[in-house]
């Protein structure tokens, strides 16, 4: 160990010859290093950066032709050459924010129970499911919902909706079992292991004298749990809903499955939506015009667009929350 | 190795600071790369002396001096090493497939075409070793735009391409009808699980919006005897752009002025019934009509013949009712052989025993391939696929080329130039 310990010692400092070959060596493996990771953040904006510059350039002629009144016209008609993303733009977001709200509950509070009240085993096993889930392809999410979650929505769900809160208009109109609820439904199970798995983490990971001090001040396990843990880890949360959301904006074939592909803006969450992700996916194969094709790619700038909208505000948001 | 990497040969690129060091002591060498190469390069180190002196042999045979005669400047190279010796694994391996016999055709389009192409291509195979044929589905724009870039040997298409689209490639394309599909009108009206009559202008309304329930006058009077329930209609219609949709309303636009006028024939559009729900694909439209009552969509042949769904009879316009079969989609596609990607449509023929519903899938080449070789290759594949290849198609539930239109897709075939020749 010496005579090792005092090689090493040589080989840095016993000629000076030496001791500038070797520093200036480390000084450049640090210096690559550091180098490395600089270029590793870069390709993320390099990516981001020339997505955005393509799609602008693509899009320049939807851009020209129609301007900002792309963004509130309704009509869809490729045969005509008449282009608006308003009923896209509208069951993107519906979809993904009700999801949201639906994942956001349970996925918060089953995240609650595996950390503080599941049976270790019980937790472990549970947990693992739920990771499980967040593995699922997106294609076997979509036929489930077409196959299984669909016809549930037309048969049972949707006219227990509407004979419950009938008066509202959210529930009315006719049922055909694909509609903007159902996606909503199948993109929140997507999600859902996303909240939760990360909200266990989070609330696991809190030190225990914090449960400890709040229970020995009187508090009981649910005070302690709504008015301790849960502050204490809510930016955490809000950045796994906000990651949950991403994925819920972006989602296109279980969306797609199950919205109904209708390019209308409906009240109703029981009638057929679309989205933007599902008319990408679904038209841009088979678009052959350059007015069509330039639209099409014109709502990819715009989904890119709503992305970084939420991003923004959910960091805005969290920093408001956690100050 | 020592040949690919000039400066690892023993005694080249020694640091001159290096010779003054100590030799290093028997056994006091340490095993890290800079420590054991150092003692190896200066000429004061007895051969041998150290354990390290022909340092350690890897399998390939190569010893410790070309490996560690680098001077430590090139600290590097030892993590170039491995890489070079991967990048020439891989350009190996990119080189093998290139020096077998087969030659490798690419194509690109409709996904209609994919089953039979993947199993036609298949069969080729076995009886042509020297032609192997890869075919994305990628969808017919996608097909299209593959050719016209040049980035594949054919391109597959529902709908032949238009004049502004020829335009755009560099030199003149061939279209050739490759397959035949029909359409059915798939139904879910419970305890009607046969024989619903439908008309043309029954079914052009029904999609319009017009006619809204199942127990409507019109249907009434072409169903006697079948009690049509009070239920709602709900079209159903491919939500993917589709070369099924572009030929049902084809369809429709042939057999409704106002369809044609109002809504047009696209492989996307927008549909005017205020109760039409989209699915995606063939499974799609096939899952909403079976989970909707009082839905109707139209679905392909060779899916409805797979899948136990009910679908209509379709009164054509010699006023038979018909039922879409390999029959009656090829009979109507028998009155036009003159077929050609300007004067394509088949749909709302006028004969007796021919269903409304069908249209031709295209391939879709350049008339002189740059590459001789591969366009007599590609030729070959093509006549063969037109020609002797039907009988799988009709396997799979596609219809098979009339006769005559065979002979037409050859006579376009024999237009390809191949220079050198």
């Amino acid at each position: 160990m010496k005579s090792r310990a005092a090689a090493a010692d040589r080989r840095h400092f016993d000629s000076r010859g030496h001791k500038g070959a070797a520093q200036r060596r480390e000084r450049i493996a640090a210096r690559l290093f550091t180098g490395v990771l600089y270029v590793c953040c870069l390709v993320f904006l390099l990516v981001l950066g020339g997505l955005a510059i393509t799609l602008l350039w693509k899009s320049r002629l939807s851009l020209a032709t129609f301007g900002p009144e792309f963004l509130w016209s309704s009509e869809w008609d490729p045969v005509h050459g008449r282009f608006g993303a308003a009923p896209f733009l509208y069951g993107t977001m519906v979809s993904s924010l009700l999801a949201l709200l639906l994942a956001g509950s349970i996925g918060l509070l089953a995240g609650v129970f595996l950390a503080e009240f599941a049976p270790r085993r019980l937790g472990a096993a549970l947990g693992a499911m739920i990771e499980l889930l967040a593995a699922v392809p997106s294609i076997v999410y979509g036929l489930w919902g077409l196959f299984v979650l669909a016809p549930f929505v037309g048969g049972w769900l949707g006219p227990a909706l509407q004979a419950a809160f009938g008066f509202l208009p959210i529930f009315q109109g006719p049922i055909y079992g694909v509609s903007m609820l159902t996606a909503a439904l199948v993109l929140s199970v997507m999600i859902v292991p996303t909240i939760a798995a990360i909200t266990r983490d989070l609330i696991a990971a809190t030190p225990m004298r914090y449960r400890e001090a709040s229970l020995a001040l009187g508090a009981t396990r649910w005070e302690t749990i709504a008015k301790v843990l849960i502050p204490e880890v809510r930016g955490g949360i809000f950045g796994a809903c906000m990651l949950a959301l991403g994925r819920a904006l972006g989602e296109t074939i279980a969306t797609t499955m199950v919205i109904g592909n209708r390019p209308a803006i409906a009240a109703s969450l029981l009638a057929p939506g679309y989205t933007v992700a599902s008319v990408i996916a679904n038209e841009f194969t088979e678009a052959t015009s350059d007015l069509y094709l330039s639209a099409l790619i014109e709502l990819g700038l715009i989904l890119l667009l709503i992305s970084l909208l939420v991003v923004g505000i959910g960091r805005l948001m969290l920093r408001l929350v956690v100050r | 190795m020592v040949g690919l990497f000039p400066h690892c040969r023993p005694g080249k690129g020694r640091d001159p600071r290096l010779r003054r060091s100590k030799p290093l002591k028997h056994g006091t060498a340490v095993p890290t790369i800079t420590g054991s190469c150092r003692g190896k390069v200066d000429p004061g180190l007895p051969h041998g002396s150290s354990p390290w002196a022909e340092g350690p042999r890897d399998d390939e045979g190569r010893g410790g001096h070309a490996r560690c005669s680098r001077a430590p400047a090139r600290q590097g190279a030892d993590f170039r090493a491995p890489l070079w010796r991967l990048a020439i694994a891989l350009l190996a391996l990119a080189a093998a497939p290139a020096a077998s016999a087969a030659t490798q055709l690419i194509g690109a389009g409709s996904t209609f075409d994919f089953p039979f192409f993947s199993k036609a291509f298949y069969a080729y195979n076995e009886n042509h070793p020297d032609v192997t044929i890869n075919y994305q589905s990628i969808g017919s724009g996608g097909g299209i735009q593959q050719l016209i870039a040049g980035a594949v040997d054919f391109g597959a298409s529902d709908v032949p391409m238009d004049a502004q689209e020829l335009a755009r490639a560099s030199a003149p394309i061939l279209q050739i009808p490759v397959t035949l599909g029909g359409e059915g009108l798939a139904y879910n009206l419970p305890g009607i699980k046969k024989g619903l009559r439908l008309t043309e202008q029954i079914v052009a309304d029904i999609y319009l919006g017009k006619i809204t329930k199942w127990n409507d006058p019109a249907l009434a009077q072409q169903n006697p005897g079948t009690a049509l329930p009070d239920t709602k209609i709900t079209v159903v219609h491919r939500s993917d752009g589709s070369g099924t949709t572009y030929i049902f309303t084809d369809f429709l636009s042939h057999v409704s002025p106002v369809w044609k006028d109002k809504v047009g024939t696209g492989k996307s559009v927008a549909w005017p019934a205020p109760s039409s729900v989209g699915g995606k694909g063939n499974e799609g439209v096939a899952g909403l009509v079976r989970q909707i009552p009082g839905a109707i969509g139209y679905v392909e042949l060779s899916y409805l013949l797979e899948n136990d769904m009910p679908y209509a009879l379709l009164q054509n316009k010699a006023g038979k009712y018909l039922y879409p079969t390999i029959a009656t989609v090829a009979a109507a596609a028998a009155t036009k052989p003159d077929i050609s990607a300007a004067n394509f449509s088949i749909v709302d023929t006028d004969c007796a025993d021919c269903y409304p519903i069908s249209g031709y899938s295209w391939v879709l080449l350049y008339q002189a391939p740059a590459d001789p070789e591969r366009g007599r290759l590609l030729k070959g594949v093509m006549t063969w696929l037109v020609t002797k290849a039907q009988p799988i198609a009709a396997s799979i539930g596609y219809v098979p080329l009339p006769a005559n239109v065979q002979q037409r897709a050859l006579h376009i075939l024999a237009l390809m130039v191949l220079k050198g020749q």
